[in-house]
């Protein structure tokens, strides 16, 4: 018998070597965006970059790793800003308390949605996903004496932070982007931990063949409630750090036309790799800023990108380019 | 023969107004190997589905092993000791051979875990390896399972349903679309699963049927039209009028 190994996502290389470190791709990733504000154009292209890449990091798990097309991840970006907003605004809740409390009300959020979507399949839960997330848009437009409807949330304001006794002005670029890294890095160590760990393979399973998963012994429908919920958590994270970043909330991000674009950051990225939503979440806002400079219809030639790569490079840059790599199934 | 495993009482399915079976009464002990046959359409597969939870029976009972099954989701039949493997390859084509064996014994011990590193979970890894031992996978552990030949993936589907250690296994034609050197070394290993666990076949082959089982069931537009040792079965004149007459000479 060979020694046992262990499964997809572990470490098959001996410590020490280049094939530990690619192993390390919370440490890896860390390392790329710390340095990201010096290789982009602009600081305020890689405070968005860090932001859309963890809403789009939590939608990947639900759509790359466990195959579900949600249309409605947007629902979770808004309430994570919203609920930030609304905490600090309102109710006068400290910064750093306001965003778990927004990422638990966002996750409460996503299990509402997540129960009735889940149940459905393929084009269905596609649909349902879409039709819920209009709803909580058209929430957020109504209520307006708490969300500020139309004009989008305003009056939260954080310019003065303190961590750890350190009082740091979040209204330096440079200061915003290394905080609100640290939330990023968070969220991409947790979801490093969930690929890794048995649920990791569960969902995995469901994604390869759903009715063999349930075959097994495995609650498929539960598991996706639980994915549902945990890809919800992720990408609120990203709206919280959007609403601190802003300081406003536009309704917008609540808009189809958000989830939309959160599918194509992924597809873009590529699916199913741990780095490619960050990636993904680059190039399109390259694109857009780059493109619009030239023409105020730059979602046309977003578009047809977009389509070029559905059809010829579904892995996305980032896969692609690890396959290419070789590196593709060790790390993806 | 030791005691009865399965029960059977008076199960019958209906899909809108088509009767797919009616009335199917039958026990299987533990420790031997029992076929079911029957032409196309007799109804083997639905039988096969409620067996392993996959459909809920319209009416009648099933009992394993004393405890009554019905209204039991099909994820937990694999908990309760009933395992299948499928007609259709079924298996996990993305996953490493492996893979695909390790997840299916995972599903036993640990599902909802976001937390523990799996790979430290290591006691699945050598029953996922004896697994794939058992139905001569274990030279292929490492390759994708999509690019297994399908012999070889019939041989995965059957060690997925046999890592969980089922008390009894359900294999739905596991030589379908097999030529004749694959089907020889199927045969041969459901002989060696059949020495030590309960199998309930579902087969077309009538040679390799009448060759392997202990017994034999057959169905017929939904109903149980003979229960026997395969000589019987092969003697009794209704089943020779239904079935065996068309494919005796080169079954």
């Amino acid at each position: 018998m060979t020694s046992p190994s262990s499964g997809e996502a572990v470490a098959k290389s001996s410590p020490g070597g280049l094939g530990w470190l690619l192993e390390q791709r919370v440490l890896l990733s860390i390392a790329v965006l710390a340095v990201l504000p010096w290789l982009l154009p602009s600081q305020a292209l890689a405070v968005n970059v860090l932001i859309y890449g963890v809403v789009v990091m939590g939608y990947n798990l639900l759509f790359g790793y466990t195959g579900l097309l949600s249309f409605g991840q947007a629902a979770f970006f808004g309430a994570g800003a919203y609920f930030t907003g609304i905490a600090i605004g309102r109710y006068g809740v400290p910064w750093f308390a306001a965003v778990p409390i927004a990422v638990g009300l966002s996750t409460c959020l996503a299990a509402a949605i997540g129960i009735v979507s889940t149940r459905t399949r393929g084009i269905y839960f596609s649909m349902v996903t879409l039709a819920l997330a209009q709803l909580v848009y058209y929430v957020a437009l109504q209520a307006s004496s708490f969300t500020g409807g139309e004009n989008g949330l305003r009056g939260f304001t954080v310019d003065r932070i303190s961590l750890f006794g350190l009082q740091v002005n979040f209204l330096d670029p440079v200061n915003k982007y290394y905080v609100l890294m640290i939330f990023a890095a968070l969220a991409m160590w947790f979801q490093s931990r969930i690929l890794n760990s048995p649920f990791g393979a569960v969902i995995e399973a469901i994604r390869e063949n759903e009715q063999r998963a349930r075959a097994c012994g495995y609650d498929v429908e539960r598991s996706k409630l639980i994915v549902f919920m945990l890809s919800g958590a992720i990408s609120s994270l990203g709206g919280c750090m959007l609403a601190l970043h802003l300081s406003i909330v536009p309704l917008d991000i609540l808009h189809y036309q958000t989830s939309g674009m959160i599918v194509m950051m992924v597809l873009l990225g590529g699916a199913r790799s741990f780095f490619g939503p960050f990636v993904g979440a680059a190039s399109f806002l390259i694109l857009e800023d780059v493109i619009s400079l030239w023409t105020p219809h730059w979602q046309i030639f977003v578009g047809a990108i977009f389509v070029l790569f559905v059809l010829f490079l579904p892995k996305g840059i980032w896969g692609t380019l690890l396959d290419v790599l070789g590196i593709g199934k060790a790390r993806q | 023969m030791s005691g009865e495993l399965l029960r059977a009482e008076g199960i019958g399915k209906r899909f809108g107004g088509f009767v797919a079976l009616e009335g199917i009464t039958v026990s299987f002990a533990a420790g031997q190997l029992t076929s079911i046959i029957g032409p196309n359409g007799a109804g083997k597969s639905t039988f096969f589905n409620i067996l392993s939870g996959a459909l809920t029976p319209t009416s009648g009972k099933l009992h394993f092993r004393g405890r009554e099954l019905n209204g039991l989701p099909q994820h937990r039949f694999v908990h309760q000791g009933i395992s299948r493997s499928y007609q259709i390859t079924n298996i996990f084509p993305d996953l490493s051979v492996h893979e695909n064996v390790r997840v299916a014994a995972q599903a036993l011990t640990v599902s909802y875990d976001i937390w523990r590193n799996r790979a430290r979970l290591t006691e699945l890894n050598a029953r996922a390896d004896a697994a794939l031992d058992a139905v001569g996978l274990l030279g292929k552990r490492a390759e994708l399972a999509k690019f297994l030949s399908h012999g070889q993936q019939r041989a995965l589907e059957i060690a997925i349903a046999l890592v969980s250690e089922p008390e009894l296994l359900l294999l739905d034609e596991p030589t379908a679309g097999m030529g004749p050197e694959e089907t020889k070394d199927m045969v041969a290993l459901l002989e060696r699963l059949a020495d030590k666990r309960t199998v309930l076949l579902v087969e077309h082959k009538m040679k390799m049927v009448l060759g392997l089982s202990r017994r034999v069931v057959v169905l017929h537009h939904g109903r149980l039209l003979a229960d026997g040792a395969p000589d019987e079965i092969r003697s009794n004149p209704e089943v020779r009028r239904v079935y065996l007459g068309q494919s005796e000479g080169y079954g």
